[in-house]
């Protein structure tokens, strides 16, 4: 058994004539410490899957496991837990609380943990440190360039060490150089053990992954 | 990071929504406090205005005979007759649950006797007490001393006596010490003197014919201590004087019922105020809530959030509000009041209870923002995902 197990997901939107199928049972497997790209045209169902995967929208039918925890038996507030514990999010529009600093917006997902504010510091500065941010600890988001950005939001989604990061389109708004340098932290983060799944439509990003899965009209074609 | 910090920082980022929830429960809170401080105050001073009326319960003997008027009022069962009070017993009404709030108790006692061939009511009092259960009284002249009497003006024109003439009782010589200037009520057609000097001239030793007491209770009704007398003393009748009682309770009353009317309304507006202002402010926030709750936030973690927020500004409104409203009713008293004698002190109790209203109506109105907030699906709400 894998250690992220997709079983014949669906997911519809609407009912009766107005029905739309997202996803049209799509099954895979990933084992621990994998880095998948995920590609597909737009519409293809591919960001729906992600959802699915970030405990963020249950699937019509079928079943999603990690670590044999099966996410949509879980009630909300469990599902909550299990995305504090388990995924570290990246988006490609970035999704920096505007009004919190740079070490502020990478010490959110230790808000509700319990724990010295010094050890969340230490704990935001070594990821802060990680992806090259030492410095602008404390500058706001509209005072740093879109690549440190996307960098927050990779210091975000790996404070807590989690053991799966979700990255959606993390090159979508950025440009070629600072492309490589984010994708170059993804591969980074993989080699120390991360299992990583990232939604692309830049085949030479999805070339950092081990394994490209491709979406299209809802299904898994490769 | 914390929760806490979190709502703070959110709050200084949006002043203008912070700002406008804060001013409609300043102006809910200090509307309520002014208007409360303002019934304390006329309560009062009616309370003080009330004192100078004088007696407003009366402790005479039980009887089934004669009822006499005195002072205007119909008083019932003294007869010269019947027997009287023990002065003594008198000190029991001092032993009542509600005794702090007696101001005065005055023993009378009353006969008959002929001064110049004609005959006069000779009222014995204690005029310790006189200047509380008859303010109104003024006199040419001085307090007698035991030899000394007063005479009512009616009294002193028709026996055509003055301050400093003497007169005989039951054999007793009296010198008239004062003379009443003109009271409109019986008390000019009597003679009084020292309580002893009384009992001794009509050998009514150690009794009384009746008591007079000023009692003042705003927060108890006058029946109650008519009733406590009554207990005190059960071979006494004990009458409140009703019209004064009455006129009191009725025109308090209708003033805090228009009160209430009021601070309804002006809690209703500012509980709106801050559930439109906190609703908006969620929806500004999807986005934020959608991050919040997708990096792991429990829905109770929102809630707490907003209901920060909202504890935040109650608080600041609360005290804010109440020093507003305070200084409001301070100003109106000092150059509105007549006679510049009511008073608006700090309230401790009414602070703790403005702090109170303040964070409830805030917590209240915010209930439902917060659920909004809580209920946030955080794909739809990120929808970038």
């Amino acid at each position: 058994m894998s250690y992220i197990e997709a079983e014949n997901l669906v997911k519809t939107y609407g009912k009766g004539e107005a029905e739309v199928s997202a996803i049209r049972g799509i099954s895979f497997g990933i084992e621990s410490g994998e880095f998948v790209s995920m590609m597909g045209e737009s519409g293809a169902g591919k960001s729906t899957l992600l959802s699915i995967m970030g405990a963020m929208n249950a699937p019509t039918t079928g079943s999603y496991k990690v670590d044999d925890i099966n996410i949509y038996n879980l009630n909300t507030e469990q599902q909550a837990d299990f995305r504090r514990e388990f995924l570290g999010f990246v988006f490609q529009s970035f999704h920096l609380v505007s009004y919190l600093t740079v070490v502020e917006n990478v010490m959110l997902p230790l808000t509700t943990i319990k724990m010295s504010k010094k050890e969340k510091r230490s704990m935001a500065e070594k990821a802060l440190s990680w992806v090259g941010l030492t410095g602008k600890e404390n500058r706001l988001p509209s005072q740093i360039s879109g690549g440190e950005k996307e960098r927050v939001a990779v210091a975000r989604a790996i404070v807590n060490e989690p053991p799966v990061l979700l990255a959606d389109e993390p090159t979508g708004n950025l440009d070629t150089k600072t492309s490589t340098e984010i994708m170059d932290l993804l591969q980074g983060l993989n080699e120390k053990g991360m299992t990583i799944i990232m939604v692309t439509h830049s085949s030479d990003c999805a070339k950092y992954a081990r394994r490209m899965m491709q979406v299209s009209d809802g299904c898994l074609v490769q | 990071m914390t929760l806490k910090e979190i709502a703070f920082r959110n709050l200084l980022r949006r002043k203008g929504k912070a700002g406008f929830v804060l001013a409609g429960l300043i102006i809910g809170v200090s509307t309520v406090v002014a208007i409360i401080s303002f019934v304390e105050a006329m309560t009062d001073d009616i309370n003080h205005k009330l004192e100078k009326y004088g007696a407003n319960i009366l402790i005479v003997p039980k009887t089934e005979a004669l009822t006499l008027s005195y002072g205007g009022l119909s008083l019932g069962g003294i007869s010269f007759d019947m027997r009287e009070l023990q002065e003594k017993e008198l000190f029991r009404v001092n032993s009542i649950r509600n005794s702090k709030n007696i101001a005065a108790v005055g023993p009378l006692v009353l006969g008959v006797l002929n001064i110049n061939s004609r005959k006069i009511l000779l009222a014995g009092i204690d005029f310790s007490v006189s200047n509380i259960l008859k303010p109104w009284w003024q006199m040419e002249g001085s307090i007698p001393d035991e030899n000394g009497i007063v005479l009512g003006s009616e009294a002193a024109r028709i026996l055509n006596l003055e301050p400093g003439n003497k007169v005989s009782l039951n054999g007793r010589n009296l010198n008239i010490s004062g003379v009443l200037r003109p009271t409109g009520s019986q008390d000019d057609q009597l003679a009084f003197t020292r309580l002893k000097t009384a009992q001794s001239i009509l050998r009514k030793e150690g009794r009384v014919s009746m008591a007079e007491v000023a009692a003042l209770c705003k927060d108890c009704p006058i029946e109650e201590m008519v009733k406590q007398i009554s207990d005190a003393l059960p071979e006494a009748k004990v009458m409140a004087i009703q019209q004064v009682v009455k006129g009191r309770m009725e025109s308090l009353a209708q003033f805090k019922k228009f009160s209430i009317g009021i601070l309804m309304v002006v809690l209703l507006v500012g509980g709106l105020v801050v559930l439109v202002t906190m609703s908006s402010s969620v929806r500004e926030r999807t986005e934020e809530i959608g991050i919040l709750r997708a990096i792991g936030f429990r829905k109770r973690h929102v809630i707490k959030i907003v209901f920060l927020e909202a504890g935040i500004l109650s608080s600041i409104a609360g005290i804010t509000g109440y020093f507003l409203g305070w200084g409001v009713t301070h100003v109106v008293f000092r150059f509105f009041s007549e006679s510049g004698s009511v008073h608006t002190p700090f309230n401790p109790e009414l602070a703790g209870m403005a702090l109170l209203l303040a964070i409830f109506i805030g917590i209240a109105a915010s209930a439902y923002p917060a659920t909004m907030a809580a209920r946030l699906d955080p794909n739809d709400a990120l929808r970038a995902l």
